[in-house]
């Protein structure tokens, strides 16, 4: 075979009868009932939401779906039939399709190379390449086939995974927190292009923390909390209030910001940063400056892909420059790396949580130690000491409400949601000067969300300067005192809130862009 | 594509697990092999780890070779921890050696307690000289250090012969290419009566829990870790990529280099083309098989100096061929890395379970 063969049109079903139903599901791993007894159906052509907190089990569901998790007990039933799918080749084969919520992509391959691991093992590359630029652009999810997956940006890594399913013509296409790093315009694109394959009686199985997007997309819900199902629901006729209630079980708790009445110091100054793309895909910064004061959350707005990884890496001291180009609390640090920014008092949380902010094979008690090592305490003379760890990786999961096996569990069997309220836990028990976030909520469930974005709040509240970096407007809205842009390369003014509104920041956006690009 | 795909919890049972499966794999297929060369398996076997093991001598030949395996493949465990590939340990304990024994040429009448002392220093100081050219070459012009360390030991072997056929011939022998055996002060001393185990051996014996505590507590070997594992972590947090490049370089490179100072100080005695049998490329399967542990690499080590004496002891008394040693340890580590694939790896079944309907 050399090209993925046209749609291949479903089979038609009996009426009434689903494309796929799973009776009584169970996995366990050790320390939790990652699912218990989960029963589902999935009609032909219906977009079903599967909602939940983080670590209600959504994930586990899918993987056990796409074959790449075995179920301990249960039953799966495709197309009326029992089958059982040993790994993502058979689903594959079966026709399920799935893009994970931790990308699969080897980064040494270019995009083309990396689409063709999941296809049959003759298709040829170049006749692939077509297909994927034709199929890309058609979906509005523009790929250069050729690019390198280690120049990519997560935004642009989200859009390989959906198009490596596309092209597999699937009968369910599973996707797993899609839309956190798209952007709003690829998520309208998106959501025509899953409306479209639904019509054409093409399953859709849609897990999103985005309680909005539900809405606007799925024909029904079904909702977990702590490995079981707990209720369904027709989200069209449910309010996002509803909606987050049964996911977390009480009500949606509202961020408030208190007045600071503390001293106002600059605690992050960014003097016109200039940077050449270092390689052909990045984004040149441009002049960038920006003043982050002491008791303020400043959010840098736009699309994942307009110079946040560079700006950020600039920041955190992954990549470093002039001297005075960076400071904190007064300090210049622009030439100093990442450890010696953080002993200066900057903490950051990047937006990949897996293999950045944690090291996947690690214990959360080790991966606490990866930054906090030099907390009072943590290390002597050169010896680091894993019971001080142990005891601020404990903290750190009680505080923020980490649901994991304890210490000792490693960084990767953390769910999406509860690994980045590990992190950022772990970033602000540091007692930082500066916090730097990129995406605070990006897979966190709607009430964690709420708690870390009030976390941030407070943290600003006692004198930290606090910079977001975030795709999502409302969330800015809700927490910045004061909200600029980031696009192509350049750096809007920080306009205060309320003197600023989602229209002008949205235009800022397209107009930077536009001005960049000519 | 592969046959092999990515298992998604490889078993911690089995990654332990594969080194007594490997070295079963080993014995079976010694045993078609012995009965190929039309000698009784079982004999072979008793010869080769039992026999050495019924004298005092050969405990102290076991320990005297396992000490500088252990000692070598700790040091490059470290690196190998953080995916730096050190495979020329066998030219930075030549480098240990030729330095530790200029030492021994040079002050040869003099008398001091600081000879022995100094003559190890210079070993260190050799072979982490030897290791630091290929980690300057890696953070400088990005040389792969697979290459420039195994390159760097041919160099390390020809100037050794240049050294004992030339400048450091022994003037008042033969015509070998040898050096002068060193004099008392240059050299460790016997630890028994008659027997050639040496006090040498306490370099290995302190070494072990030194670096049994560096690898489970040191702040450094925890950034080597993350470097190895998460190289975007290392990043993110400040680990310079470049020092875990040159500490896992030098370090396995000065431990390497005290065994080949002690190699030229103890059991042998003087500087010889012949002074190393393989030890720096023997050590690099102690590390695998000891899975980069610092006490399992004490076990592999002793597993692997039986090897080498059982091997000689083959070859008086049942007239094997002296290959049988290393085929011994290439089987060993071949069986290792295939076990280890299959810990990390499934084989994927070419048809999977699908029925039919769907398939169509
Ligand atoms: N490989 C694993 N080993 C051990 N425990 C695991 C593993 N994978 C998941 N778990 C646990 O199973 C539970 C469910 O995890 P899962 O990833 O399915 O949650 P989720 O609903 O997808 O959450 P999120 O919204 O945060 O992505 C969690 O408690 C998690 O810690
Ligand atoms: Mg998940």
């Amino acid at each position: 075979m050399l090209i993925p063969p046209p749609p291949n049109h479903p089979r038609p079903l009996p009426a009434g009868e689903p494309r796929l139903q799973l009776l009584n599901i169970s996995k366990r791993y050790p320390g939790v009932l990652a699912n218990d007894q989960v029963s589902l159906n999935v009609m032909p052509g219906e977009i079903h939401a599967v909602l939940g907190e983080n670590g209600a089990g959504k994930s586990t569901l899918m993987k056990i779906i796409y074959g790449a998790v075995q179920a301990d007990s249960g039953q799966i039933q495709w197309n009326g039939r029992e089958v059982s799918i040993a790994n993502p080749a058979v689903a594959r084969e079966l026709g399920i399709g799935m893009v994970f919520q931790h990308f699969q992509l080897f980064e040494t391959l270019n995009v083309t190379e990396n689409i063709a691991l999941a296809l049959p093992p003759d298709t040829d590359l170049k006749t692939l390449a077509v297909r994927v630029r034709e199929v890309s652009e058609k979906y509005g999810l523009p790929l250069d086939p050729e690019r390198l997956v280690h120049a990519l940006s997560v935004g642009e890594r989200q859009r390989v995974e959906i198009v490596r399913c596309l092209l597999q013509n699937p009968q369910l296409l599973i996707l797993d927190e899609p839309t956190s790093v798209l952007t709003p315009q690829a998520v309208r694109k998106l959501f025509e292009t899953l409306r479209k394959l639904a019509s054409e009686g093409v399953s859709i199985l849609y897990i999103s923390h985005k309680l909005h997007e539900i809405q606007a997309l799925c024909d029904r819900a079904t909702v977990m909390r702590g490995g079981c199902v707990t209720g369904g629901a027709n989200p069209r006729q449910e309010s996002t209030a509803s909606l987050a209630r049964m996911m977390i079980g009480r009500d949606l708790p509202v961020c408030h910001a208190p007045v600071y009445a503390g001293e106002v110091k600059a605690a992050l100054e960014i003097d016109s940063i200039s940077r050449p793309k270092d390689d052909p895909f990045g984004v040149t910064l441009e002049d960038i400056s920006l003043t982050v004061n002491s008791g303020e959350v400043v959010g840098i707005a736009g699309i994942s892909g307009n110079g946040q990884a560079e700006l950020l890496a600039a920041l955190s001291g992954e990549s470093t420059g002039r001297s005075d180009s960076v400071r904190i609390a007064g300090l210049p640090v622009g030439h100093l790396h990442a450890g010696q920014r953080r002993d200066r008092g900057l903490s950051f949380v990047p937006e990949e949580r897996l293999g950045r902010g944690a090291v996947p094979s690690m214990s959360l008690t080790q991966n606490a130690m990866l930054t906090a090592h030099r907390q009072p305490g943590l290390s002597r003379f050169g010896l680091l000491d894993f019971k001080a760890a142990r005891d601020f990786a404990l903290r750190c999961i009680e505080r923020f409400d980490v649901r994991c096996n304890g210490p000792q569990a490693a960084a990767r069997s953390l769910s999406g949601g509860n690994l980045q309220k590990f992190i950022v836990g772990r970033e602000i028990m540091q007692a930082p000067k500066v916090m730097i976030v990129a995406q605070p909520t990006w897979g966190v469930d709607v009430g964690a969300a709420a708690t870390l974005r009030q976390t941030l709040l407070d943290l600003s509240r006692e004198g930290v300067g606090v910079l977001v970096v975030s795709e999502e407007l409302e969330e800015l809205f809700e927490i910045c005192d004061r909200i600029a842009v980031l696009a192509g390369g350049r750096l809007s003014a920080a306009m205060p809130r309320n003197e600023t509104n989602a229209e002008q920041i949205g235009l800022l956006m397209a107009g930077q862009a536009a001005a960049a690009s000519v | 594509m592969s046959l092999l795909t990515p298992r998604t919890n490889p078993s911690k049972l089995m990654q332990w697990a594969a080194p007594p499966l490997a070295i079963l794999a080993t014995l079976l297929t010694a045993t078609v092999l012995f009965y190929a060369l039309n000698k009784p398996p079982l004999q072979a076997f008793y010869v080769f780890f039992i026999e050495p093991l019924e004298t005092e001598n050969g405990w102290s030949e076991l320990a005297l070779k396992a000490s500088p395996l252990i000692l070598i493949a700790q040091g490059l465990a470290l690196g190998f921890r953080a995916r730096i590939y050190n495979i020329g340990a066998e030219g930075q304990l030549l480098m240990g050696a030729i330095c530790a024994s200029g030492v021994a040429i040079y002050t040869d009448g003099m008398d001091g307690d600081w000879i022995l002392p100094l003559m190890v220093l210079a070993g260190a100081i050799g072979g982490g000289l030897w290791g630091a050219l290929p980690a300057w070459l890696k953070t400088r012009f990005n040389a792969e250090e697979t290459l420039t360390t195994l390159m760097l030991t041919y160099v390390a072997v020809q100037l050794l012969a240049w050294l004992v056929s030339g400048p450091w011939r022994d003037p008042g022998g033969s015509n070998f290419p040898q050096s002068i055996m060193f004099s008392e002060p240059a050299l460790f001393n016997a630890l028994f009566e008659g027997l050639r185990i040496n006090s040498s051996v306490i370099i290995t014996l302190l070494a072990v829990p030194l670096l049994w505590l560096f690898v489970k507590r040191s702040f450094l070997a925890y950034q080597l870790a993350v470097g190895g594992q998460a190289p975007s972590a290392a990043r993110y947090a400040g680990f310079s990529a470049q020092r875990t490049v040159w500490i896992s370089l030098v370090v396995s490179g000065v431990t390497a280099g005290i065994a080949g100072a002690a190699e030229a100080a103890g059991p042998v005695g003087q500087l010889t083309l012949s002074l190393s049998p393989g030890y720096g490329f023997a050590a690099i399967i102690v590390a695998w098989v000891g899975r980069l542990h610092p006490i399992g690499i004490v076990f592999s080590g002793l597993l692997m100096a039986l090897i080498y004496i059982g091997g000689e002891a083959a070859q008086v008394s049942m007239q094997l061929p002296s290959a049988v040693s290393w085929l011994f340890q290439g089987m060993l580590l071949f069986f290792l890395l295939g076990a280890d694939a299959f810990v990390d790896y499934r084989l994927k079944r070419r048809k999977p379970f699908v029925i039919k309907e769907a398939q169509a």
